[in-house]
């Protein structure tokens, strides 16, 4: 029972790592560049929610739609202002910038009087919940969680499978100019990715925001999602999901038989060691450099 | 606009290209030297606070900007000479050797981070050194009989052989001192041919390689130099504070010294300087000038965040080559004065270089 416990627990955590890390590979596998902002765009989408239901006294629902709806548009807002300027540039420099723009939605969100240096709860209808099915607690924030990135995940699966629009997307991430020679906008679907990405982010924040609270530090678990896309392999869309849930199990079982301090860092043990052993990831495909 | 008729190789690799350099730099050397009888003890702080930010940045400007290898965790190497100094000072050991140990163990720690680095690169040594970051801090909080554990722990000041360096002043002349000689390190060490191999790394593996450059060894040699210039900041800087804790060592620190390289000109020994400069006056700019903001913004919590990334974004945009290419524009400007064109340091649009291939 305690196992099984501890691997539900794992995988609602694992879960909202891997929608962190579909964001970072959704954009690495557009435009190449890391977003070191993808935490910080999770916390903005929470913080969106929350204006949404509590400032303006929207419905649930209403503000989570909205939530996720406001954060593409701002995703596709920076991908039109400051990233895309700066395409072709080294790579490192785009991940200054995003770690710019990072610190520039952190700060802002605590600049705000009363409201940002404050943690919050994000009041959702299924706050505090239990199920109980045999010996085992389920706690449905967790469920929630589960169940929203398994329909996400399917969601997406479908799109880049038989929409017109996600099979151009597989197409630009890899080889941009051939598609470009074949009519796809590139810039628009780069645009578009990062909407995506973005919107991705404010779910993965709308899910996590019951468990922990809003405040505006809980971009800092985005740093977790590097290792789960590096686990999947940086390019692979389904790895990420794997890889986010690999962390989550390990982090949740290693926090109960290792000694304190481990869970914290299992995850980067895990990332380094799959870097010596396996350095494309579970799903990443190998690659030479050709001259 | 200056021309040097150069007669002889030796010229071509000399320090001080012209009487020029002598001059100016000589001046600065006198006026840091000087400082301590001209500017107030708050300001001398914050000058020592710069010699030290700007050996760390050193550091990282040898394996960022001249290796092109990317450290995210460079805190760690920050921490452990820090760790280390505190340790052995406070057993007793005198100041030259427990820096000496610092600045070795923290060279030792380095081949260990660079040793994977030579099958990962890019993003991904990026993630691989955060990870060893992390990793790093949570040892610090955690070996509690050692390093005291996240209550810290507590130096005393350093002692060369009996003579006791109890004063700002004393310890910022210490700091000068080993900032020069680390600058000097560094700067012959470049044009050293390790220095240029460095480079053509930077520039292409590949043809580095197939000159002959082996890549293992420069690259872990780059990683051991500047995890020891690290260490030797670390240990200065925990003199510096007095008192150490894990979370001074954090990846806000780690992204702090990427800051430093970035804004400070990546590929510049000069900017690792500016670099320090900037990271160390920017929280005074702003603290001044919270008089003059209204009370919503100048009060508020976030605003040094705000203003770095913003500072940060502004650089990558519009200045690649940070603090320290602003200034060549200005200098050539006025050197060339009045045939300045526009596009003299125009960008040049580079095709994307892909680390992923076909």
């Amino acid at each position: 029972m305690q196992v099984l416990q501890l691997l539900i627990s794992g995988i609602a955590q694992g879960c909202i790592y891997g929608l962190i890390a579909l964001g970072f590979v959704l954009i690495y596998k557009a435009t190449e560049t890391v977003s070191f902002a993808q935490g910080e765009l999770m916390m903005l989408g929470a913080f969106g929610g929350l204006a949404g239901m509590t400032l303006l006294g929207f419905p649930y629902w209403l503000s989570v739609l909205c939530a996720i709806a406001g954060m593409a548009v701002f995703g596709m807002l920076l991908e039109r202002v400051v990233i895309r300027p700066i395409l072709g540039q080294p790579a490192f420099s785009i991940v200054m910038l995003t770690i710019g723009i990072g610190y520039v939605a952190r700060g802002l969100i605590t600049m705000i009087p009363n409201i940002g240096t404050e943690t919050h709860t994000l009041p959702v209808p299924y706050k505090d919940q239990i199920w109980k099915l045999g010996g085992l607690v389920l706690n449905v924030e967790q469920m929630v969680v589960i169940a929203a990135t398994a329909v996400l995940s399917a969601v997406l699966f479908a799109v880049f499978k038989y929409s017109k629009i996600g099979i151009a997307m597989q197409a630009s991430s890899q080889n941009q100019l051939a598609a470009y020679y074949m009519g796809i906008p590139v810039k628009r679907i780069n645009g578009l990715v990062w909407g995506l990405a973005a919107a991705v982010a404010a779910i993965a924040g709308l899910l996590l925001a019951p468990i922990t609270f809003v405040h505006a530090n809980m971009g800092f678990i985005g740093l977790k999602a590097f290792p789960a896309a590096v686990v999947g392999g940086f390019g692979s869309l389904p790895g990420a999901i794997v890889g986010g849930l690999i962390i989550g199990i390990v982090e949740s079982f290693s926090g109960f038989y290792l000694p304190d301090g481990f869970k914290d860092i299992a995850a980067y043990i895990v990332v380094l060691v799959m870097l010596m052993v396996k350095p494309n990831g579970l799903f990443g495909e190998k690659l030479r450099k050709k001259v | 606009m200056r021309f040097i008729f150069k007669t002889e190789y030796a010229q071509d690799i000399k320090l001080a290209k012209h009487g020029g350099h002598v001059f100016w730099y000589g001046l600065l050397l006198l006026l840091l030297i000087a400082a301590p009888w001209i500017i107030a003890e708050y300001w001398l702080a914050q000058l020592t606070f710069i010699l030290i930010y700007a050996i760390a940045g050193l550091g990282l400007m040898l394996l960022a900007g001249f290796t092109g290898q990317f450290s995210m965790g460079h805190a760690a190497f920050l921490g452990v000479g820090a760790y280390t100094q505190a340790v052995f000072t406070n057993m007793g050991v005198p100041f030259p050797v427990a820096l000496a140990l610092a600045g070795t163990l923290s060279a030792a720690v380095g081949v260990v981070v660079g040793l994977p680095a030579l099958r990962v690169k890019g993003i991904y040594l990026g993630i691989a050194t955060i990870s060893f970051g992390f990793i790093v801090e949570e040892v610090f909080a955690r070996w509690e009989s050692v390093t005291g554990g996240n209550s810290g722990i507590h130096i005393k000041a350093p002692d060369i052989f009996g003579w006791k360096l109890s004063s700002g002043i004393e310890f910022y002349l210490l700091c000068l001192f080993i900032t020069v000689v680390v600058t000097l390190g560094i700067l012959n060490l470049l044009r050293s041919s390790t220095g240029r191999a460095f480079v053509a790394i930077r520039d292409s593996e590949i043809s580095a390689q197939s000159m002959g450059i082996h890549l293992a060894r420069y690259k872990t040699l780059s990683f051991s130099i500047s995890a020891a210039l690290a260490g030797v900041a670390g240990a200065l800087y925990a003199h510096k504070l007095q008192f150490i804790s894990p979370d001074q060592f954090n990846i806000l620190q780690s992204i702090d010294l990427l800051l430093l390289v970035v804004i400070g000109g990546l590929g510049s020994v000069h900017g690792a300087f500016l670099g320090a400069i900037f990271l160390i006056a920017m929280p005074q700019l702003i603290a001044l000038s919270k008089d003059y903001l209204p009370a919503v913004i100048g009060q508020a919590p976030g605003l040094q965040s705000v203003v770095y990334g913003a500072v940060l974004i502004a650089f990558v945009m519009f200045e690649p080559l940070g603090l320290y290419g602003r200034w060549l524009k200005i200098r050539t400007y006025l050197q060339t004065f009045p045939f300045y064109r526009k596009g003299m340091f125009k960008r040049q649009k580079s095709f994307q270089k892909s680390d992923r291939l076909k």
